[in-house]
């Protein structure tokens, strides 16, 4: 009994540690986003460009293909479902408000955070096993401003810009399922989702992509600071990164459509 | 050879360190002057990679002071430190280049981050600093596709690529073939003498020490033994500094519980 109080303990204390490091890295991330300039140590907008080619551009293929099926399958078990009231018709509402609510943002977010959240934890992770981050701070290179801010600028503009492009996909998907199955022109389908969305649906959507954008980024880079031991090492941050940011989203995509639709 | 009259440019005062709730460096005390070539030699475990930690400003120590180029690092705000890291170079043990960066973009990397030069003086500058560690027209491979003592050299065209006045290396010759190690020492001498850096070097490699040292830092078990020339480190009696020059085992024994022990505690 005493052993599982022990480990909860040890658990909890870690937890709020890692919390309390997170918030801090954050905060130093905006800084030198915002004030690195005045102190002649700007966020090289170069950087920031690769890693929106990284993060945004190179997901463009894979998003489009996951949110298209995902407005496939939405519009077929929406068609299945009001079937049964004679109410096929009121499908493009459902996907409409689904899609930008909701899966637009939270299967982006998900995507990014298994391909470039990853990503960032095992770069970060092998630079602190060669003591590539060490040497960043003896070259009097801040390695929050030289790795994080950039990461951070970048998934902050990519992630909302692909959650778009996601909600686009998503509703194309739906047209070409609702046109094959309905007999719905893609005019008709594009009108009655432009009347029935307001812009406050699509915000919600982008705003929480830019909540996602954040806890990929930030737990990426603490998991891979924290890396000890090795390439094992390395394995272990990534994976940890993933698990953690996709559990992360779900939560907090929970709790914002809980505030955001009462 | 430098002159002890000197002000030094590294000094430590009283340094204490701790791991957790053990103190690694028991109150070091040591100098190094202007133009002197100063290793740090010990054992596995006598504390010579921590305390070359807290000479890079790598971590805040328990107590006591070290002053580099005359400015107390334990106290310096993250600008002042900022400011004062330009005038030090670091030759890590595994070279440390960016992996991403060809080698001349490693290079550069410091004159980009902290200068106003345009792009074709980097390069220019870049490429005379591989020159100098005898790396010319190599700097557009990668990392991965230099040998160990090619990537140390390239490490050191980096950390003196803003001409800095005090110069550190961390194990310069550990893991190369005695005559890249050789290599690697003609340079050290070469940096001293052609540019008047002042320079630290971390090692255990004895051969190397020798040929290179003015003096030498004795380290066990985080207290400092000795500070003197090559001949007065030759000549003494102690025998911890006998054991290590004369290659002797320990005798110390310690038990698998003991061990154990001493891992959890770190």
């Amino acid at each position: 009994m005493i052993f599982v109080l022990e480990q909860l303990g040890r658990r909890t204390v870690r937890a709020i540690e890692e919390a309390g490091y997170l918030f801090a890295l954050l905060v130093e991330g905006f800084f030198w986003i915002i004030c690195g300039t005045f102190y002649k140590q700007p966020v090289r907008i170069p950087s920031v460009f690769a890693q929106m080619m990284q993060i945004g551009i190179a997901a463009i293929p894979i998003v489009f293909v996951l949110s298209f099926a995902i407005g496939v399958m939405l519009a077929i078990q929406g068609i299945h479902t009001l079937k049964a009231f004679g109410a096929e018709s009121q499908v493009v509402v459902g996907i409409a408000f689904s899609v930008t609510r909701e899966f637009g943002p939270l299967i982006t977010g998900i995507l990014i955070a298994g391909r470039s959240g990853s990503a960032l934890a095992a770069r970060i992770g092998t630079m602190q096993v060669n003591q590539e981050i060490d040497a960043l701070r003896v070259m009097g290179i801040n390695p929050v401003r030289y790795l994080i801010a950039p990461a951070l600028l970048a998934m902050l503009i990519m992630v909302p810009t692909l959650t778009f492009f996601s909600d686009i996909a998503g509703l194309f998907g739906g047209a070409v399922f609702s046109g094959i199955e309905l007999g719905l022109s893609f005019d008709a389908y594009a009108n009655q989702s432009i009347e029935v969305l307001e812009v406050d649906d699509i915000m919600q959507g982008l705003i929480k992509s830019v909540v996602f954008a954040t806890i990929i980024v930030m737990v990426g880079v603490v998991n891979g600071f924290d890396v000890k031991g090795g390439a094992e090492g390395v394995g272990r941050a990534t994976t940890r990164s993933v698990v953690l940011a996709i559990s992360y989203i779900v939560i907090a995509d929970m709790i914002f459509t809980y505030f955001l639709n009462r | 050879m430098a002159s002890t009259d000197r002000s030094p440019v590294l000094e430590v005062r009283d340094l204490v360190t701790h791991y957790g709730d053990t103190e690694i460096l028991h109150g070091v005390n040591m100098a190094v002057h202007e133009g002197e070539i100063m290793i740090i030699m010990g054992g596995s475990g006598s504390g010579k990679s921590t305390l070359l930690r807290y000479l890079l400003g790598l971590g805040i120590p328990t107590s006591g002071n070290i002053y580099i180029l005359g400015k107390d690092i334990t106290h310096l705000s993250a600008m002042e430190m900022h400011d004062l890291r330009k005038n030090m170079g670091v030759a890590f043990q595994g070279g440390a280049l960016l992996s991403s960066m060809t080698v001349g973009e490693n290079v550069q990397l410091p004159l980009y981050e902290h200068t106003g030069l345009d792009k074709k003086t980097m390069q220019i500058m870049a490429r005379m600093k591989l020159e100098v560690v005898n790396l010319g027209g190599f700097e557009n491979l990668m990392p991965a596709q230099l040998s160990g003592g090619m990537i140390k050299r390239a490490a050191v065209a980096r950390a003196i690529v803003m001409d800095p006045k005090l110069m550190f290396f961390d194990e310069p010759s550990a893991g190369l073939d005695p005559v890249v190690a050789a290599e690697l020492d003609e340079l050290i001498l070469r940096l001293r003498d052609a540019m008047q850096m002042t320079i630290v070097v971390v090692t255990h490699e004895l051969q190397s020490a020798f040929k290179i040292a003015d003096r030498i830092t004795v380290l066990d078990k985080g207290n400092i033994l000795m500070t003197g020339t090559v001949d007065e480190v030759h000549a003494s009696k102690n025998e911890r500094i006998q054991s290590l020059l004369n290659r002797r085992p320990s005798n110390e024994e310690i038990s698998a519980d003991e061990y154990m022990e001493r891992l959890t505690r770190i």
